[in-house]
């Protein structure tokens, strides 16, 4: 799960990771009275959305003046704010930080990850700061510097000096460090993160530490133990059809092809992704139905595959092991009864109860057709979608 | 022969008595599995599926002797039954639980460091050596026995492999999902060199997919140590980066993880990759047909 960094900024004033003095505002009214509550000559002014590359597009302004605010704010609520990393349609600006600008001397970069490899958990540093970390670690490897946590003995005061000395920090500044590397562990632990990033933490003029950005990000399985950060969660920068999915316990993710898969299993909704793209396609979605699917699912799944209005065609692609063919072939029944759709949807039904799936969708209607093996049904699909979106 | 576990394995089952253990461990019975006991907290001295329910798992233990261990109880409570059966001596952990949470699972791999014991999965469809032993949520009915070991991060996609080779007439000797999540138990390496060794098995099936490098270090391992046909398929090419696709380990980070640099590097250790989920049992009977 994502949040803002507003929020993201609020949980590092908890755990005493230093970030500058700011506010957020909803409405241009509210800035004038934000500017005037904050100190300092000038202020940034960055849109707030879940999605990374927002300086580059102008989603961050500095602003000189209370006017100036005022009309950077105005101009970016409301708006879709379209990133390197948002889709095409971009993500809804609803809300705006003003945060205090500050002198900078130096930009680095510190993150906290789990590294599955070494099953522990990893700060990464360097010394290039505010840049993209994974184009300095191609170009640029020696930069960078990772140093595991082991989980009995936790962060050490020793390993938080590797840092700051290898990032060129001394006196009081080494101190400072360990603060706030204590403060991201003690967070990530304490809410189940899976990933805290600050690009870039800043060294100011006068020495201080400042985390100006921050990003969290929470381990999707753990979220139910933590109320207060699921409270956080902001739909309106999510995807409609992802979210519809999850109330259905659905796993659902949204692309940008013509061809609506459902399948079962994580691997072999990937695996029939790939086959579509293999032969000439291109995948509408991503759709894992599960192991304890019911028919109602089924139905809800392939109502929302055929909601999209790329699809061009709909491929079923079933192994039923705990999951029956014949409640796979019920579901898509029922969804047929509550939409007209003419739509050709290619079906694949192979293992339990696949004979009576088969059965039950034989003849149905001219546009559900039974396909024997999994190439062909993914053949059919991309040519009944008209070749490649 | 066969790996891990056969026809005397003596198997027990934590969350007996829930809805996902009593389905689940009732097909096993009727596999032939040799499960002897059941695990509940507080229901002990009782009766399930005809079997005795134990309170702890060490109870279990000490009265049956139990070989392995699987494991259907909630994502919340699963790091503690899972660490409870390595307490208990048990020395190979099964665990089938879907939604882990990952820190979770990072105190448990450090806690079982030395213990000796196995962990299959979690997020796994379990492991089987056909018509002698199933431990997990598999369909029984689609293996047969034989001569191919297979190894999968994925669930359905272990079925494709099993369903493919038995149609082949290649049967399985033994089949395990190493599951999906990016911290797990037994890794590809841990399996194949199981396999390698064993005299049963004439080649090997590993379905891989995006995220870490686990398949990597597979490829190195086989091209040093693994002289019996090696197949695999590696799904998640057109998967976007950044996006979780369904198993929490199925994700690409930074350029790291991706499907073609796992294929790139099974080739270069003379793995014969296919490009279709369809293709895994006609290659690897190609392969064997060839030798």
């Amino acid at each position: 799960m994502n949040i803002h960094e507003f929020q993201a900024k609020q949980l590092f004033r908890d755990y005493k990771i230093p970030v500058p003095e700011s506010r957020v505002v909803t409405s241009a009214g509210q800035a004038l009275a934000a500017i005037n509550s904050l100190s300092g000559a000038g202020w940034a002014v960055k849109a707030q959305v879940h999605a990374g590359g927002r300086g580059k597009v102008g989603g961050v302004k500095i602003v000189k003046t209370a006017t100036e605010a005022v009309d950077a704010v105005s101009q970016m609520l409301g708006q879709q704010l379209i990133t390197q990393q948002t889709t095409a349609a971009g993500l809804p600006i609803n809300s705006v930080l003003i945060e205090q600008t500050t002198a900078i001397k130096r930009e680095f970069y510190l993150s906290l990850i789990i590294d599955r490899h070494s099953e522990k958990l990893c700060f990464i540093a360097s010394e290039a700061g505010g840049m993209d970390i994974e184009a300095v670690a191609a170009e640029s490897p020696e930069k960078i510097i990772s140093l595991f946590i082991h989980p009995a003995a936790g962060l050490q005061a020793y390993q938080c000096r590797q840092i700051a000395f290898a990032l060129g920090l001394q006196g009081e500044q080494l101190k400072k460090l360990h603060k706030l590397m204590t403060g991201m562990m003690q967070l990530f632990l304490d809410k189940d993160a899976s990933q805290i990033e600050i690009n870039p933490l800043v060294e100011t003029e006068t020495g201080d530490l400042l985390a100006l950005d921050a990003k969290i990000n929470f381990d999707d399985n753990a979220c139910a133990l933590h109320q207060d950060i699921l409270a956080l969660r902001d739909t309106s920068q999510e995807d409609e059809k992802e979210n519809i999915a999850k109330q259905f316990d659905l796993n659902y993710i949204t692309l940008e092809g013509n061809i609506g898969c459902m399948v079962n299993g994580a691997g072999l909704a990937m695996a029939t992704m790939d086959l579509v793209k293999l032969k000439g396609g291109t995948p509408a979605n991503f759709l894992d139905v599960g192991g304890g699917t019911t028919t109602e699912k089924v139905t809800e799944a392939f109502k929302l595959i055929v909601s999209d209005k790329n699809v061009k065609a709909v491929l079923v692609n079933i192994f039923g092991g705990i999951v029956q063919c014949d409640v796979i072939a019920k579901g898509i029944l029922g969804a047929l009864a509550q939409i007209k759709t003419d739509l050709p949807v290619i079906v694949r039904l192979e293992g339990t109860h696949a004979e009576e799936g088969r059965a039950l969708l034989h003849n149905v209607a001219p546009n559900i057709i039974p396909a024997e093996d999994l190439d062909h049904a993914a053949e059919q699909a991309v040519a009944l979608a008209g070749g490649a979106a | 022969m066969s790996i891990l576990i056969d026809q005397n394995t003596k198997v027990i089952c934590q969350g007996f008595t829930g809805k996902q253990g009593t389905f689940h461990a009732r097909h096993a019975l009727d596999y032939g599995t040799k499960l002897i006991a059941g695990v509940t907290p507080g229901r002990g001295g009782s009766e399930h599926l005809g079997l005795p329910v134990f309170n702890t798992v060490q109870e279990a233990y000490d009265a049956t002797q139990a070989d392995a261990s699987v494991i259907y109880v909630p994502p919340f409570f699963a790091a503690d039954a899972i660490l409870e059966a390595v307490d208990a001596g048990i020395k190979l952990i099964v665990c089938i639980t879907e939604g882990i949470p990952v820190l979770h699972m990072l105190r448990v791999k450090a806690a079982m460091q030395d213990s000796g014991a196995l962990l299959i999965g979690p997020n796994c469809p379990g492991i089987i050596t056909p018509e002698q032993c199933k431990i997990g949520i598999m369909p029984g009915n689609i293996h047969q026995a034989g001569s191919i070991g297979i190894v999968s991060r994925s669930g359905t996609l272990t079925y494709e492999a099993v369903h493919q080779t038995t149609q082949q007439g290649l049967g399985q000797s033994t089949c395990v999902g190493i599951g999906g999540d990016p911290i797990h138990g037994m890794n590809f390496i841990d399996v194949i060199s199981r396999f390698q060794a064993d005299d049963k098995t004439q080649g090997i099936i590993m379905v891989g997919e995006i995220g870490g490098s686990e398949e990597e270090e597979a490829a190195e391992y086989i091209k040093n140590h693994v002289t019996k046909p090696v197949v695999s398929y590696i799904t998640g090419l057109t998967a976007p980066a950044g996006k979780r696709m369904g198993h929490a380990g199925a994700i690409v980070t930074g350029g790291k993880g991706t499907a073609e640099g796992k294929v790139n590097a099974l080739k270069a250790a003379g793995v014969e990759v296919v490009n279709s989920p369809s293709a895994m049992g006609i290659a690897m009977k190609e392969r064997l047909l060839a030798r």
